[in-house]
């Protein structure tokens, strides 16, 4: 019996023309249905006044950049992560230190208050995520009841419990993201695709169903199916880091901020970026993107210390905030919407309404 | 990477990238119209939007004044 070899370079020759061909046809489908852009359609809104948007609270008490924050769901405590490995849950209200905790790293990359109000979760250059309950009493060590749930080959560097207390997801150096389950530890599904770190992610708002983004230095963001862990969507329009990615209140669409000083808005049923956020004038990176409730404004916090804010349907920047004395590194709106907090390299986190 | 892995490794991104052209699609009008209605259904309940005054948002409320 005559067997047909095939040589493996022939095999990925044939391969590789197809999916190249796939990735035009791809750009072909996406691009028939971009009969209009978003501004366009907006162009009869009404046009957005003037914004009166203070710095109302100053959070002292890191010794070092502030890395990452969180608001819990009761929209006045949060939860900050610093380069000198201390983890603080504040009162935003009174602007009172409630806990603190030493990690065992420095640069605590993430951090991420728990639906309950009742834990937080963080890491960073320890390539996990730890859970520490929170306690009523200030003399407990929160230290003692650390819980380690998340184990990664690189840094941790973004973590969000999903709608319970009880699963945790990670996005990692290493490229990957994670589903764990914080009682066991177990891996429950793990997220491959980016083809470098992965930096950022986000939930679906719960109503949209099981899906979550992330964005990478591979300047893709993908869209993920959390039960199956297979990529659904991917876009690939910055030209660099993707450093944050949030969906829009809807769930509908997500924006992302990157290196390459833009924020873009990708929508997931045209399946295509709708709308740039840029200036010739912002040439710095913005590390950190959040929409406010109703989904018109889009604050991002960028490396050139300021806080730019977007009229997310018009395309244009509505007002510029100062404040911060170096990089603004997160930046997250309060689960009200009635304020936004940013955490920067200067040491300090700012509430502003 | 030994040849047979880097085809395995091409299926799965031929694999993945049949999927992905394979979405339904709905036009960038259409999306945008939804986009914009969420926005103005909304804009009334968004605090940051309409400016909620001091008396109401939590954060704006004047703290007690320190002497200097």
């Amino acid at each position: 019996m005559a067997a047909q070899e095939v040589q493996p370079s022939e095999t990925i020759a044939k391969l590789k023309s197809e999916s190249e061909a796939l990735k035009t046809k791809l750009e072909e489908e996406r691009a028939k249905l971009h009969d209009v852009e978003l501004h366009q359609v907006a162009e009869k809104v009404e046009p957005l006044g003037q914004f009166v948007m203070k710095t109302r609270r100053t959070l002292k008490g890191h010794g070092n950049k502030v890395l990452c924050m969180d608001w819990c769901k009761d929209k006045r405590r949060i939860v900050s992560s610093s380069q000198d490995g201390k983890v603080i849950v504040w009162d935003a209200f009174t602007t009172n230190k409630e806990h603190a905790v030493t990690m065992p790293c420095t640069w605590v990359m993430a951090c991420a208050y728990a639906p309950s109000g009742c834990a937080v979760a963080c890491g960073g250059l320890d390539n996990k995520c730890s859970v520490y309950p929170l306690s009523l009493d200030k003399n407990e060590n929160l230290a003692a009841k650390k819980k380690s749930v998340a184990m990664h080959t690189n840094y941790l560097s973004a973590c969000s419990f999903t709608n319970s207390d009880m699963q945790i997801l990670t996005s990692s150096g290493d490229g990957t993201c994670a589903l764990w389950d914080v009682e066991s530890g177990q891996l429950l599904q793990s997220f491959h695709g980016h083809a470098a770190d992965v930096l950022c992610l986000d939930l679906a708002p719960s109503e949209t169903g099981n899906t979550f983004v992330s964005g990478g230095c591979d300047k893709k963001a993908n869209v993920w199916d959390m039960r199956s862990g297979q990529c659904i969507q991917s876009f690939e329009t910055h030209e660099s880091d993707i450093n944050s990615v949030r969906y829009y209140p809807s769930g509908d669409a997500f924006a992302s901020g990157s290196d390459d000083a833009t924020c873009r808005l990708y929508d997931l049923r045209a399946d295509r970026e709708v709308a740039i956020y840029s200036k010739e004038s912002i040439i710095f990176g913005a590390s950190s993107v959040d929409f406010s409730i109703s989904g018109r404004l889009l604050f991002g916090g960028y490396n050139d210390y300021t806080i730019n804010v977007w009229d997310v349907l018009k395309g244009t920047r509505v007002s510029i905030l100062f404040g911060h004395e170096n990089r603004v590194s997160t930046l997250r709106v309060s689960p009200d919407g009635t304020a936004f907090c940013s955490g920067s390299w200067d040491h300090t986190l700012r509430v502003w309404a | 990477m030994s040849a047979a892995s880097s085809v395995v490794a091409m299926k799965k991104v031929v694999q993945q990238l049949r999927f992905e052209a394979n979405i339904n699609r709905v036009k960038v009008s259409q999306a945008a119209a939804e986009l914009q209605q969420f926005c103005i259904q909304n804009a009334l309940q968004d605090p940051l939007l309409t400016g909620v005054s001091s008396s109401t948002n939590p954060f704006r409320t004047q703290k007690l004044c320190s002497f200097v």
